[in-house]
């Protein structure tokens, strides 16, 4: 090496380590000479992160109709963190804040409380960590002296959020259907881990029924997190970084306000109409479904209750009043979760199964007035005979007593109470072909399966009830004794006749079973569908009241579709004489009265009436209708509880549907437009404003929820 | 007994073999200084990742376990280039300058990804990345010595015609890094030309030529605003912090905060209230010494700068013996390359040096750096190993 390089490496040397000397100077005069100043700084140094919620996507009708929506509203809420902190435990904060608000103090405390054992609402179902709203109908002027003395009211905030809010189209509220929101618990918040929450009061809820439950993930969207940069007396002195809200989806329903409109109408009229009469009518049901595509216009279930009372947190006794028998349980959807015996209308499954079985569909039967089953007589509703009659008339006139002989003969051929290894239950299969005794599928929580009383149920049941009935068919039922001795007898020997051979399918069983009466058990979503397949030529739908999501751009994000849950066993040519047996029922059947008037020539509305009795309560009154005849399109089930017959109270409400769904009264307009509907799905425009399918209707406003998109518009136009 | 003389003899003749075996001349210095710095790094980089990690849901190791792996891998690779005679990477001097060129080129292509506003990384599986600027930076040391080491007979230094040859192929992955764009890596080459230019005893017309037209050019990129908005934000918000809180400024801001409270010893690792703040940003890599100066205080900021000054020194002696023209360039470009990313890196972070997206040699997370940081050690121990001319 030359002495040249080696002086160079000298000087490099040296300035090396005069820069690396230099930065130890600089780092004492930060750290040691000015390390006080810099750990003031730095303690007034502060990152909020403030997570901007998502608007929840709205739901929407057939063609577009918001059934759920947002608004805003002011919302006065509390951080029970920040309040406990406090040394009085918030006390005084929320003193001041309920002489505020007007509201009394254990109001507003009680609503910071924890839900728990001996915990009575308002208390707070949610994340302890949330803020917990406490007004959400704040008056403007209250909550800005809540924002203007924040050093008097420490984690209490007031802001701007959009709420649900729930428009009733034409009356449509459909409650149990929709569904409700409620405060995310940490439960929730641990299971689904990749869940972004807002931590901002009623912000972080979650569907917990109905569609906004199934389809929570669509309409949920994802918060946006803004970090802002905060100084020690958390004044934001600037923004760090932003991530936007993602909005949620819009959901298109199959659901047709104005004729859930329509539906909820007829309910509460059959209703009303029943309770003049004296009966108790407790509850209603009804469904209208498109039996080519099994997608849900309506489901009605009375008594209904308005979901908003879910907004803001509910109070006790409005969260008693959706769950009490008295009250008759609004919260429960009669059309997915009620299950009722089906009575005569059951016959839709018995009757093929009887040809099925060999007996012929032109065969002429008997129909006396009772009809013994064993030992047993069974006799006809009201006792009337009806002669030597065809199927075709067993169905317009509701036989019964021609159903208990197929059922009886087929029990007897399956080796009666000692049964053949492989018994063939023609009843039981076909009615497990029909659907009934599983659940439909249908895209709404808490479905109800039904029940088909068959050998294995029988079973299954006595094992579950022997204990019980063992012992009070020994003891008896002293305490029924007291108040009605004669039901207790009765009781008694039915409990000790179950306790020695309850499990045995016995020809009552069987006969019961045949007019959908004893243990047999659907919902009328499930009778709907059944019907919809003998109209439809035997396809077996899986029910969808979802359409589709149509994300916040417009575009569609998924749709949802219907899915064929089975087929029929039944040829073409019985399901069409089934159609034309129907088609004669209001005509001139069992509902000829019911329809007396309605211009069956305009539209020919065919279908059957059912009356299941009920030990000790009052009739329910079922009627399952399709239309038009020749050419279904729709099915309409409604039953009503304890009303007595099938003709007089669901069929007129089932008539009062058909005329609104066709506009068949005078000066009214049919609902659905030429009995037509969309098949396109509404569009959203990009201002925000939904635009209906073509031929149907005008552009429905905005709604608060697409509000920020006119704001940049304007913006351009300046 | 002469069984056991025997014996005796064997066993003191495997002792003096392993003495005289290449391990024990290596530079064990250089190497466990090397290696405290990058314990000291891992403890820094769990400090930096674990909360943030923690609070999306992750496993708060993660970025620990990635760079112990990198770290462990790294020594491979700074193993292999030591076992390697240096002066047969004079023959492959070419091939690794144009395996550096063409990495440089191909994240140009659509192979390459952007991270934090520089299209700097090839994106491999299973979450590793390479980052072809920092391998540039090996393959740039290694032709520099070939060009301007050649044996010359009666020359002090290169002549005119081996400097503009030197300058010209410098000029080449100078330029494509600067179109990723990554200032901070442009100005690492800039400083290994000079400093091995001048070391390898160049006319001082042309060493001080380059500095004046290094300073020049820098001012007028500046001027004529050929710089990307955001990099001439940074240098504005060097000359004033507080004029922009929260744009560019932020994060010279943020990091002058974190390290002057972090006192004379500290507030503990793991302790850092303004670490676990995520004030700072791109903390674990480029802003990795604001963790130490915040959690270890002056006291361990203090002695990671002289760990690194220990490094550098041990680098220079290793130059100053070399027993070649090629190994002495080799040697002190590697310092020259260190010195420059230590004193930007640091200086950046202690608000005396403008803010540049290079990593803390030894410290710092990064894959592609660790690699090339090992690799960088391996070519001063294979000059070491090498240094008896008799050998």
């Amino acid at each position: 090496m030359n002495s040249r390089s080696h002086m160079r490496l000298l000087v490099l040397h040296v300035m090396v380590m005069s820069l690396l000397l230099s930065l130890g100077g600089r780092l004492w005069y930060l750290q040691v000479m000015n390390g006080a100043y810099y750990r003031k700084v730095a303690a007034d140094n502060g990152i909020r992160e403030i997570v901007v919620p998502a608007p929840r996507g709205q739901i929407l009708d057939d063609i577009g109709r918001p059934l759920v929506r947002n608004r805003t509203a002011l919302v006065v809420s509390a951080d029970r963190t920040t309040l406990l902190r406090q040394k009085d435990g918030g006390k005084a904060v929320l003193q001041r804040l309920a002489d505020v608000l007007g509201l009394p103090y254990a109001q507003v405390a009680a609503k910071i409380q924890l839900c728990g054992p001996g915990v009575t609402r308002p208390c707070w179902t949610g994340s302890p960590y949330q803020p917990i709203p406490i007004d959400d109908h704040a008056d403007p002027q209250k909550a800005l002296q809540i924002r203007e003395r924040q050093e008097d009211f420490p984690g209490i905030t007031a802001q701007l959020q959009a709420v649900r809010d729930y428009p009733r189209p034409y009356g449509a509220g459909a409650a149990q259907a929709l569904g409700y929101l409620q405060p995310i618990t940490q439960d929730e918040l641990n299971r689904r881990k990749g869940m972004r929450v807002t931590g901002y009061a009623g912000a972080d809820l979650i569907g917990r029924d109905g569609l906004e439950a199934v389809y929570d993930s669509d309409l949920r969207g994802a918060p946006g997190i803004r970090r802002v940069l905060v100084d020690s007396q958390g004044r934001v002195t600037g923004i760090a970084s932003e991530q936007p809200a993602l909005s949620g989806g819009n959901l298109v329903t199959s659901i047709d306000a104005k004729v859930q409109g329509a539906v909820e109408g007829a309910l509460k009229h059959a209703v009303d109409a029943a309770r003049k009469r004296g009966d108790p009518a407790d509850s209603a049901a009804g469904v209208v479904m498109d039996v080519r595509t099994g997608r849900v216009l309506a489901l009605g279930s009375y008594p209904t209750y308005d979901p908003a009372v879910w907004t803001g947190g509910i109070s006790q006794s409005e969260y008693d009043a959706l769950l009490s028998k008295n009250k008759g349980q609004p919260l429960i959807s009669r059309v997915t979760q009620g299950e009722f015996a089906p009575g005569s209308t059951f016959k839709v499954s018995s009757l093929p199964a009887a040809v099925r079985d060999g007996y012929s569909l032109h065969g002429i039967y008997p129909c006396p007035s009772s009809y013994m089953v064993g030992a047993r007589s069974f006799s006809n509703f009201e006792g009337e005979s009806g002669g030597d009659i065809s199927l075709h008339q067993a169905i317009v006139m509701s036989c019964d007593t021609i159903f208990y002989k197929f059922a009886y003969e087929e029990w007897l051929r399956d080796g009666g109470v000692h049964p053949a290894k492989n018994p063939k239950d023609p009843m039981i299969k076909m009615a497990k072909a029909f659907g009934f005794g599983e659940k439909t599928g249908v895209d709404l929580v808490g479905e109800s399966a039904g029940r088909i009383p068959s050998r294995q149920w029988k079973l299954d049941y006595w094992h579950a009830t022997k204990t019980y009935d063992c012992k009070h068919g020994k003891s008896g039922f002293p305490d029924v004794a007291k108040t009605d001795p004669s039901r207790a007898a009765y009781l008694k020997a039915v409990a000790a006749e179950n306790c020695v051979d309850g499990y045995v399918f016995r020809a009552g069983d069987a006969a019961n079973f045949a007019v959908g009466q004893g243990d047999t058990l659907v919902t009328p979503l499930q009778l709907a569908r059944a019907y919809a397949a003998v109209a439809n030529g035997g396809t077996l739908w899986s029910p969808r009241v979802a359409k589709a999501v149509l994300a916040p751009d417009g575009t569609v994000a998924r749709r949802i579709d219907p899915v064929k849950a089975g087929k029929l066993p039944i040829s073409q040519k019985v399901l069409a004489y089934m159609r034309s047996a129907f088609a004669d029922v209001p005509k001139s059947g069992t509902a000829a009265g019911a329809f007396g008037g309605f211009p069956l020539d305009k539209l020919a509305v065919a279908g059957k009436t059912g009356t299941a009795e009920v030990y000790g309560k009052k009739d329910n009154s079922w009627f399952a209708s399709y239309a038009p005849a020749k050419n279904p399109r729709y099915v309409v089930v409604v039953m009503v509880t304890q009303t007595g017959t099938g003709a007089t109270t669901a069929a007129p409400a089932v008539r009062e549907i058909w005329e609104d769904m066709y506009g068949l009264r005078k000066g009214t307009t049919p609902d659905l437009p030429d009995g037509r509907v969309p098949d396109q799905l509404p569009r959203l425009a990009s201002d925000g404003t939904i635009v209906p399918p073509a031929g149907f209707g005008d552009p429905i406003d905005k709604t608060p929820a697409g509000a920020a998109a006119p704001a940049v518009r304007k913006k351009k136009h300046e | 007994m002469i069984s056991g003389y025997g014996r005796t003899l064997e066993r003191r003749s495997w002792l003096s073999r392993a003495f005289e075996s290449p391990l024990r001349r290596l530079d064990w210095t250089l190497i466990c200084v090397a290696l405290v710095l990058s314990v000291i790094g891992s403890l820094l980089v769990f400090s930096a990742t674990r909360v943030g990690l923690a609070e999306a849901g992750s496993d708060p190791y993660s970025f620990l376990k990635k760079h112990l792996f990198n770290l462990a891998f790294g020594i491979i690779l700074g193993g292999v280039t030591a076992a390697l005679d240096y002066r047969l990477l004079r023959a492959y001097a070419p091939i690794v300058y144009a395996a550096a060129c063409v990495g440089l080129v191909a994240v140009l292509t659509p192979l390459g990804s952007t991270i934090n506003g520089s299209h700097s990384w090839i994106t491999l599986g299973g979450g590793f990345q390479l980052q072809p600027s920092e391998f540039a930076k090996v393959g740039m040391v290694v032709l520099l010595a070939m060009l301007l080491g050649e044996p010359r007979d009666g020359e002090v230094g290169p002549g005119r015609r081996d400097i503009l040859l030197a300058l010209a192929l410098a000029a080449l992955p100078a330029g494509l890094v600067m179109l990723q764009p990554d200032l901070g890596t442009t100005l690492v080459f800039g400083a290994v030309v000079i400093g091995m230019l001048s070391v390898s005893g160049a006319p001082k017309k042309w060493v001080l030529g380059l500095l004046a037209g290094a300073v020049t050019g820098a001012f007028l990129v500046w001027w004529l605003h050929l710089l990307k908005p955001y990099q001439i934000n940074r240098f504005t918000a060097f000359a004033d912090p507080s004029r922009d809180p929260r744009g560019a400024g932020y994060n010279a801001e943020q990091a002058r905060i974190a390290v002057g409270s972090g006192g004379l010893f500290g507030k503990g690792l793991f302790h850092g209230e303004q670490t676990t703040g995520h004030f700072v940003p791109e903390q674990h890599t480029d802003f990795i010494f604001t963790v130490a100066g915040e959690e270890l205080g002056f006291v361990g900021a203090a002695l990671i700068t002289v760990l690194l000054g220990v490094v550098l020194w041990r680098g220079l002696r290793i130059a100053m013996q070399a027993a070649d023209m090629f190994g002495m360039l080799v040697a002190a470009g590697v310092v020259c390359w260190l010195a420059f990313q230590t004193f930007e890196n640091i200086g950046m972070t202690v608000g005396i040096m403008p803010i540049t997206g290079l990593p803390l040699p030894f410290v710092s997370y990064g894959g592609s750096a660790t690699f090339a940081n090992m690799i960088a050690l391996g070519l001063l121990e294979a000059v070491h190993l090498r240094h008896n001319p008799y050998e």
